[in-house]
């Protein structure tokens, strides 16, 4: 990697005034590290400054109270995977936390840095290779090997979003704090990321001097079950194939609201209105089931060594779907 | 005649013995190249091409130079000579810290002039590709043709016919330790070297001549090793590079391959593609077989497999060419050609199986000869209980389906002369091994220590084994083709038998009795024909005095026997929802003559089905044409099995004589063949490329729907 100052951060407001002005990669944030460090020792990345988040007080907190969900930045993943009122009440979210990388990553990682986290792209993370998230004129995907990038949302760009936590959030109708030089803000977390139409090269809206400080979740509704699915060729560590986070409000076997959203398989966390619409006020069975995978789907577009994610998304949303039901 | 004796007569010999090592690995105490660390150490580090093809027109170091705390920059390619692969080396570094040496290679300026390249074996076939390599016309070698009996005449008497395409791909050694030297000269005529290597003496030998050295003047040490798998031998450019650094610099220097350049430039197992059409005969007798294929070893040569593989077909015609791309190149790994050859042989045997509405074992007991595996097949079936197998593939019910496979190999580790080896009994009865062949992580240090103990009466732990070091003189050979136990073993025994003898000598007149009347065992002497004649082991070797005994041995080949069989049956579940595939279980039956330590034997089959399973189900090289690179250089796309892969194992020792035969490398044959035959048995549907992963299994599946 190339030299770089390191500055501990003392407040949020140090935090975005040392973020400045400068633009994307002059100064970079780091918490856990496991995904910025990868990409310095690759020369992806090449800042000038390093803020340490982690001494900022307070930010690591999980709060669980009748207003639902408050989530510092800093918590750690397995801080999440392990929280008792999240295994129960929002059981996706555990479930996704609990499902990232190893161990010695979920000790470290953080929940801000997991949801802002960089594409795993082999073409993106190749130093020698100019593509277009990077600034360059293509993206190589495209005529490319592509087993591993997006069949939904994908143009110009074909990754897919590496987050586990995000999609899990999304389902659960989460906000996310965001602090900034004129102040913070809270937005829905499904708004926050954006697709390379938008901007090739950010996953989010998030601006060069602002950071992320909470994701709130609003209280978990009665008789609710939700579930993360990942499909992965590995068991341990391995990112997603194609996940499915579904949150569904049920009555019997009837689904009165659905929420489903897609990892692993779009530029962002991909969320299904069509598979939602297919189960919403139905009584869920096979047909139902398959009809919201079909529907999950209808819109993807392969290429040339991703086709098996269309199959393998449309049967793990049936799947999520059927496991709500039983 | 020399022999290990009766099993009943074995106090140490064929049973379960902890390795000596052990404990020092699991706390870290144990010293791998990695961790050698020298007063006044260098870090050195190569700077590599990024670009498949190329001319070199110039390589400045100057600034590289210049960067404070550099102490040497070296270029290892001059103007006017060819890059032919990425990653090959260009110039080395060494300086103060690791850091350093990194940024000074990114300060070494390539001037370089590109030129056409292929990197995959398609590309290298098509019509008007770039010829990369002058001596091969359409980048391919002469075809390998063999033909026996009759083909077409075979052809007739067949009943079924099968013809398919089968394909592993290139597959990399990820040998956990890096390629890796620490080199350090005394003085400007005498070289020591820690190398990460299979062979000490190789590495000896080679630096001694690249530096025009009396051959003791360099001594090479490899106390442990973390993993070779055929790849480590020879010092290769980065070993020579760390010497040449150390003695410009007048310094130690640490140089270990980066995980990159591991997966790009230290070796790899050759891709295999098979045309095959063959057939049988209505009573189930392979009759005819007709292969063209193909694989690459890289920019060399050197992509053989074994087809046929095992099972006896009387009429063929086999031809295989080698396919030149501008990767780097192949080496020895782990079996080479058999996992491959196995793979698509036992597929194959499967196919024509299911034409002829035969069992896949039956068919298997008709065509093989090998009364070995004929015995093996019938232990390893009723291991993993084969009557459960689908006798309709793909006929079992729900979501996640099962099924069974088998596969089968053979192997030669029968080893050779060469070894020199000394075993010494002190006064104060202590004993000593040494000879210079190294512990590659297989367990010879801890197999020498039970031969030695097992003559002495003695606990493994009371012998101090001394391997992995050139110093004393005692040459062996490098550790490949599982060579090593059968070579060096007769030798230590011999040795220790000679050193016995010598000191049997020595007490005979105390006990007053004819030395081929003394025994030894429990730390005492005795005479055999009067038990009340006894002397304690320290009390015998104290009278010593000054004299050790110091014995070497002889190889001596009735103690050993090449030529195994092995066989394995899987059990997977599929879920064919997601085509996520767990291996359930594999019975891995494994022939090896006498195990000198049954323990270290099943961890050697243990690891050799892990391997043949990250080979059927994960590992494979991703080459991309558009930039000539190699896409997963890494161990997150490049996937290699973790717990979450690894299944119950049943190792089954299966001893067929008492002589001693090596299995370092038969364990990994037989797996993927038995997995991918597990995998049509579970889903109906025929996986004829590995690895066999989860887009496989829902494109084929989609496609048997459809």
């Amino acid at each position: 990697m190339e030299k770089f100052s390191y500055v501990n951060a003392t407040s949020l407001e140090q935090v975005t005034t040392l973020l400045g002005d400068s633009g994307w990669g002059e100064v970079m944030l780091i918490a856990g590290g496991t995904d910025l460090l990868a990409e310095l020792k690759e020369y992806v990345e090449t800042p000038k400054t390093l803020i340490n988040l982690k001494t900022l007080p307070g930010m690591s907190d999980i709060k669980a109270d009748a207003s639902g969900l408050k989530i510092g930045a800093l918590a750690t993943i397995d801080d999440i995977a392990r929280h008792l009122t999240i295994q129960h009440h929002y059981t996706v979210l555990a479930q996704a936390a609990g499902s990232v990388a190893t161990p010695q990553i979920r000790n470290v990682g953080t929940l801000g840095g997991n949801l802002c986290q960089r594409p795993r792209c082999w073409y993106y993370r190749d130093e020698s290779t100019d593509c277009l998230k990077k600034g360059g004129d293509i993206c190589y995907a495209v005529d490319g090997l592509s087993k591993y990038h997006a069949i939904l949302g994908g143009d110009p760009v074909y990754i897919v979003h590496p987050s586990d936590l995000a999609p899990a959030l999304i389902a659960l109708g989460a906000s996310v704090k965001i602090v900034g030089p004129e102040g913070e803000k809270t937005m829905s977390l499904e708004d926050f990321f954006t697709l390379p139409a938008v901007n090739p090269f950010r996953e989010n809206v998030l601006e060069p001097n602002e950071i992320v400080v909470e994701v709130q979740v609003p209280p978990a509704k009665a008789n609710t079950r939700s579930f993360y699915l990942k499909a992965r060729e590995k068991g341990a560590p391995d990112f997603a194939l194609a996940s499915v986070a579904g949150v569904f409000e049920m009555d019997g076997k009837t689904c009165k609201s659905a929420s489903v959203v897609l990892g692993g398989v779009a530029p962002a966390p991909w969320r299904s209105k069509e598979a939602e619409a297919a189960l919403t006020g139905k009584m869920i069975n096979d047909t139902v089931s398959k009809q919201a995978g079909a529907d999950a789907v209808k819109d993807a577009q392969p290429l040339n060594d991703n086709a098996y994610k269309v199959t393998l998304t449309q049967n793990l949303v049936s799947r999520a779907a059927m496991m709500a039901a039983s | 005649m020399a022999s290990w004796g009766e099993a009943s007569e074995s106090r140490l010999i064929g049973k379960r013995i902890p390795r000596l090592s052990g404990k020092d690995k699991v706390t870290g105490k144990a010293k791998y190249t990695f961790d050698i660390n020298r007063p006044g150490l260098l870090y050195g580090r190569i700077l590599r091409s990024e670009i498949a093809h190329a001319n070199v027109v110039g390589v400045d170091i100057s600034e590289a130079e210049a960067l404070p705390g550099v102490k040497a920059v070296i270029p290892l390619i001059e103007a006017g000579k060819k890059i032919r692969y990425q990653g090959q080396e260009i110039a080395a570094v060494a300086a103060e810290t690791d850091d350093i040496a990194k940024d000074a290679t990114r300060l070494i300026r390539v001037d370089l002039e590109e030129l056409p390249y292929v990197v995959t074996e398609a590309d290298a076939m098509a019509e008007g590709a770039p010829q990369i390599r002058d001596d091969w016309a359409g980048n391919q070698s002469n075809p390998n043709v063999r033909e026996e009996g009759d083909l077409e005449g075979g052809f007739t008497q067949a009943a079924v016919e099968v013809e398919a395409t089968y394909h592993a791909p290139v597959q990399t050694h990820v040998c956990l330790e890096t390629h890796g030297h620490v080199a350090e000269w005394e003085d400007e005529q005498n070289l020591t070297v820690w190398a990460s290597t299979q062979g000490v003496f190789g590495v000896r030998n080679d630096l001694a001549g690249y530096f025009n050295l009396p051959a003791n003047q360099v001594r090479v040490i490899t106390e442990h090793m973390g993993g070779g798998f055929g790849s480590k031998f020879g010092p290769g450019v980065e070993g020579r590079t760390a010497a040449d650094l150390a003695r410009i610099t007048g310094r130690p220097v640490k140089l270990m391959l980066t995980r990159k350049a591991e997966h790009l430039v230290a070796g790899n197992r050759p891709s295999m593609t098979q045309h095959v059409r063959a057939g049988a005969t209505s009573d189930g007798r392979l009759i005819a077989y007709d292969m063209k294929g193909h694989g690459t070893g890289g920019i060399s040569s050197g992509a053989g497999f074994n087809a046929p593989y095992v099972y006896h077909v009387p009429n063929l015609r086999t031809e295989k060419v080698n396919v030149a791309v501008n990767v780097g190149n192949q080496r020895a790994m782990r079996a080479p050609g058999h996992p491959q050859g196995a793979f698509a042989m036992d597929s194959l045997m499967d196919e024509l199986a299911e034409k002829l509405g035969m069992n896949p074992l039956e068919f298997r007991r008709i065509n093989d000869s090998n009364e070995t595996r004929q015995a093996q097949y019938t232990l390893g079936a009723q291991e993993i209980g084969w009557h459960r197998r689908n006798s309709v593939p793909g006929s079992g019910k729900g979501v996640k389906k099962r099924g069974m496979g088998i596969g089968s190999g053979l192997w030669g580790g029968g080893g050779g002369p060469g070894t020199q080896a000394r075993v010494t009994i002190n006064a104060d009865g202590t004993v000593e091994a040494v000879t210079g062949t190294q512990d590659i992580g297989t367990g010879i240090r801890t197999a020498i220590a039970i031969i030695v103990a097992e003559e002495f009466g003695l606990s493994p732990t009371d012998i101090t084994v001394k391997v992995g070091d050139s110093a004393p003189g005692l040459p062996s050979g490098g550790s490949g083709g599982s060579q090593t136990t059968a070579s060096v073993a007769p030798v230590i025994k011999t040795a220790a038998a000679a050193a016995k003898q010598k000191l049997f000598e020595r007490i005979a007149p105390q006990l007053n009795a004819p030395v081929e009347d003394l025994r030894v065992g429990n730390r005492t002497i005795y005479v055999v024909s009067d038990r009340t004649k006894t002397i304690k082991w320290e009390l015998a070797t104290g009278q010593l005095g000054m004299e050790s005994i110091s014995e070497g041995g002889t190889w001596d080949e009735e103690l050993r026997q090449g030529g195994v069989a092995g066989t394995q049956f899987a059990e997977v579940e599929i879920d064919t929802e997601t085509g996520a595939i767990r291996v359930i279980k594999i019975v891995a039956v494994q022939d090896c003559g006498l195990a000198i330590n049954r323990l270290a034997t099943e961890s050697q089959i243990n690891g050799g089905v892990i391997m043949g399973l990250g080979q059927a189900l994960l590992e494979e090289r991703f080459m991309d044409a558009q930039t000539g690179r190699m896409l997963n250089a890494n161990l997150e796309d490049y996937k290699v099995p973790g717990t979450f892969e690894i299944p119950e194992i049943k190792s089954i020792v299966f001893d067929t004589h008492r002589k001693v035969t090596g299995v370092g490398e038969p364990p990994c044959i037989p797996t993927p063949g038995a997995i991918a035959n597990a995998v049509y048995n579970a889903i109906g549907v025929r996986i004829r490329e590995l690895p066999i992963t989860p887009d496989k299994i829902l494109t084929a599946l989609a496609e048997k729907k459809a």
